[in-house]
């Protein structure tokens, strides 16, 4: 055990260094143009860039110039020149509704995603399943930032249901909170709770089928035991495994969409706004450390899978 | 992993029809009968095919309907409609809505400019985008599975890195980085110059991004053709790499490829959508699906046909475009491990 959690610990530092460069390239030496000039944004006086140019090292080396992003986004130095805002403390100040929005709307897809999982195997081909199949369908086809906005407009506009949009810390007032945020949950749910449902049907289904389940139901084990016992809990593997992945994106910014269309003035929305006003720096480290966050969640899952499950940690 | 389960019936088609257990026809005979079979399948297929040809009649609607440009405004004309004469945009800023005739049959947007013209136009913006990032994520792809799962060792390696390195960045962080950086600078390709407004820049990051998803599933499947006796045959007939990738395991993989391009497609507008909602993709004023639904959603309360009508062509195109892939992939390949849910989540969160 303690050799797999040093092996997945080794490989997690190196994607995140590698992370570190490829971020590094995409913001700073792929594209064409003067870097100091990019990240100025647009209403920079050529002192500004001068000043860029120096502080971030622009006419030094490349490896150099990678050592002083890296130093700068580590130490909290990085400043929005567009609106002379430190990134980080932006960030920090923006984390907690993007944590409500992420464990809120991963509870709520996780279980109904579950629940719609087993009534559509246990009544395959019946309403429930063709009604989850087009659910699925339609929440696939759909961007998130429509489905928001048709919400939105429906439920806080027309019937006046829900508020239009921001967020009220917990803290301040739990009610007021609870009351903004359950519409981006749902909304953020819709598609997962339609994939999900249908990745753990088609599990379930194939579980069902194998041996084990024979042999317990053989041993004269009631159907509802068989169900939970055997086939739901090594069908749900995948499913959770799925869902930490997910989850992560979610706290990394990738709910940038469901962010900006609710107005929550998160993590992603922060991204969201940077890049409507061409402000390099906070994408570029909201893209890094969203990437970080992914990479460390699920290193963090597979120790815990390997935990729970031997085999995992045989064949890795 | 050829189209092998030809004399299988879909599970769940009639049972009376049994055509597929006719001998003699070739895998793709099989499949395309199957589909043919699907009308679910054909209908969103045709409606795709509709939206398509109406976004490439866009220059004659523009012409000899409408009378405008995508990009022009006419912020401070009016318009006859049935007899009554009315302001394109009124002087409290409330563009008009659907006047169902044709000039602004859709209404106007904000800036006095025709809906149903930049409708079209933005179509065929979204559809070139999704088309060109298709080919290329689709080339790319195969080519990296390809080389990954054939050579294996150290090539594999190195592949594989890559591409789990692209997978571990969120689909739309990395499309908003490289959206980002590239619209502002710009990218030099070889030869290919690229301004950060080009229609080929959002292409080009959709057709980056969505590589893994494709590439991992080829090279899994190359891992086991390369062990096949035909390989080995034709390895003893003198065929170096080149010859056995190109002319005896490309062929095997052309149902998966046939799989994944309707996939890629749906996926590529939706992530085009996605990037031009942020202000990453398409740049203005240049019309796209996105974009415009990015213009309207602001004036919902007061002009909500800004944003649902691209709204509505987009998940009509997209819908129709994955209804038809789903059932591509069960008329090939009724057991294919490619399942549209497990793919297409990530775009469009």
């Amino acid at each position: 055990m303690t050799r797999f959690v040093v092996r997945r610990g080794i490989s997690m530092v190196l994607v995140l260094f590698a992370i570190s460069v490829l971020t590094f390239l995409i913001f700073q030496v792929i594209p064409n143009g003067d870097p100091a000039q990019r990240m100025a944004g647009r209403l920079s006086t050529p002192e500004t860039v001068a000043a860029i140019r120096k502080t971030w090292g622009f006419d030094d080396p490349i490896w150099q110039q990678y050592l002083t992003t890296m130093k700068k986004i580590f130490t909290g130095e990085v400043i929005s020149y567009t609106q002379q805002v430190n990134v980080l403390d932006q960030i920090k100040q923006d984390l907690p509704a993007t944590l409500s929005l992420a464990i809120g709307a991963g509870i709520i897809w996780f279980v109904l995603g579950v629940l719609f999982g087993v009534l559509s195997a246990l009544r395959a081909g019946h309403f429930t399943d063709r009604a989850l199949t087009v659910l699925a369908l339609v929440g696939v086809s759909t961007p998130v930032f429509l489905i928001g906005a048709v919400a939105l407009y429906f439920l806080a506009f027309k019937v006046q249901l829900f508020p239009n949009g921001g967020y009220v810390p917990l803290t301040q007032d739990p009610v007021q909170w609870l009351s903004h945020m359950i519409l981006p949950w749902l909304v953020l749910s819709v598609l997962f709770i339609g994939i999900y449902s249908r990745v753990l049907r088609s599990n379930l289904l194939d579980t069902m089928n194998e041996d084990y389940v024979r042999t317990a139901r053989a041993k004269g084990i009631s159907e509802r035991r068989v169900l939970v016992r055997h086939v739901l809990r090594n069908s749900l593997i995948p499913i959770v495994s799925l869902w930490s992945l997910d989850f992560a994106a979610v706290i990394g910014g990738g709910a940038i969409l469901t962010e900006s269309v609710f107005n929550l003035h998160g993590v992603g929305q922060y991204a969201a706004e940077s890049i409507q006003a061409l402000d390099v720096p906070p994408v570029m480290v909201v893209v890094m450390l969203g990437a970080f966050a992914v990479v460390i969640l699920s290193a963090i899952t597979d120790v815990v899978f390997a935990l729970l499950d031997p085999r995992i940690r045989l064949a890795g | 992993m050829t189209a092998t389960a030809d004399s299988t019936v879909r599970a769940g088609a009639p049972a009376g029809r049994g055509a597929d257990t006719a001998a003699g026809l070739s895998p793709y005979r099989l499949g395309l009968r199957r589909l043919l079979r699907n009308k679910p399948a054909l209908a969103f297929g045709a409606l795709f095919l509709l939206i398509v040809v109406l976004c490439l009649c866009a220059p004659l609607y523009a012409k000899y309907v409408a009378h405008t440009g995508p990009n022009d405004n006419h912020v401070t004309e009016t318009v006859t409609v049935g007899g009554v004469k009315h302001d394109v945009v009124s002087p409290t800023g409330q563009p008009i809505g659907p006047t169902w005739q044709g000039q602004f049959l859709l209404g106007a947007d904000q800036n006095g400019r025709d809906i149903a013209v930049r409708l079209l136009y933005g179509g065929r913006n979204s559809l070139e985008v999704g088309f060109i990032a298709t080919l290329l994520t689709m080339v790319l792809a195969t080519i990296v599975g390809i080389v990954a799962g054939f050579f294996r060792g150290v090539v594999d390696g190195v592949l594989a890195r890559v591409l789990d390195l692209i997978w571990a960045y969120p689909v739309v962080l990395l499309g908003i980085a490289l959206g980002t950086s590239l619209a502002l600078g710009g990218i030099t390709i070889g030869p290919l110059d690229l301004q950060g407004n080009s229609l080929l820049v959002p292409a080009f990051i959709i057709g980056i991004v969505y590589i893994p998803y494709v590439a991992k599933p080829i090279r899994g499947q190359v891992l086991g053709l390369r062990e096949q006796e035909f390989v080995d045959a034709a390895r003893v007939g003198g065929a170096g790499p080149m010859r056995i990738m190109w002319s005896e395991i490309l062929p095997n993989l052309s149902s998966t490829i046939i799989v994944f391009v309707p996939l890629m497609i749906a996926n590529a507008i939706l992530l085009e959508a996605a990037l031009s909602y942020l202000g990453a993709g398409v740049q203005p004023p240049n019309p796209s699906w996105g974009t415009m639904i990015a213009d309207g959603i602001r004036l919902i309360p007061s002009a909500m046909h800004l944003t649902f009508v691209p709204g509505a062509m987009l998940v009509l195109a997209v819908l129709g475009v994955n209804v038809f892939g789903d059932g591509v992939r069960d008329a090939l390949d009724p057991r294919a491990k490619v399942r549209l849910e497990e793919h297409a989540e990530e775009a469009s969160r």
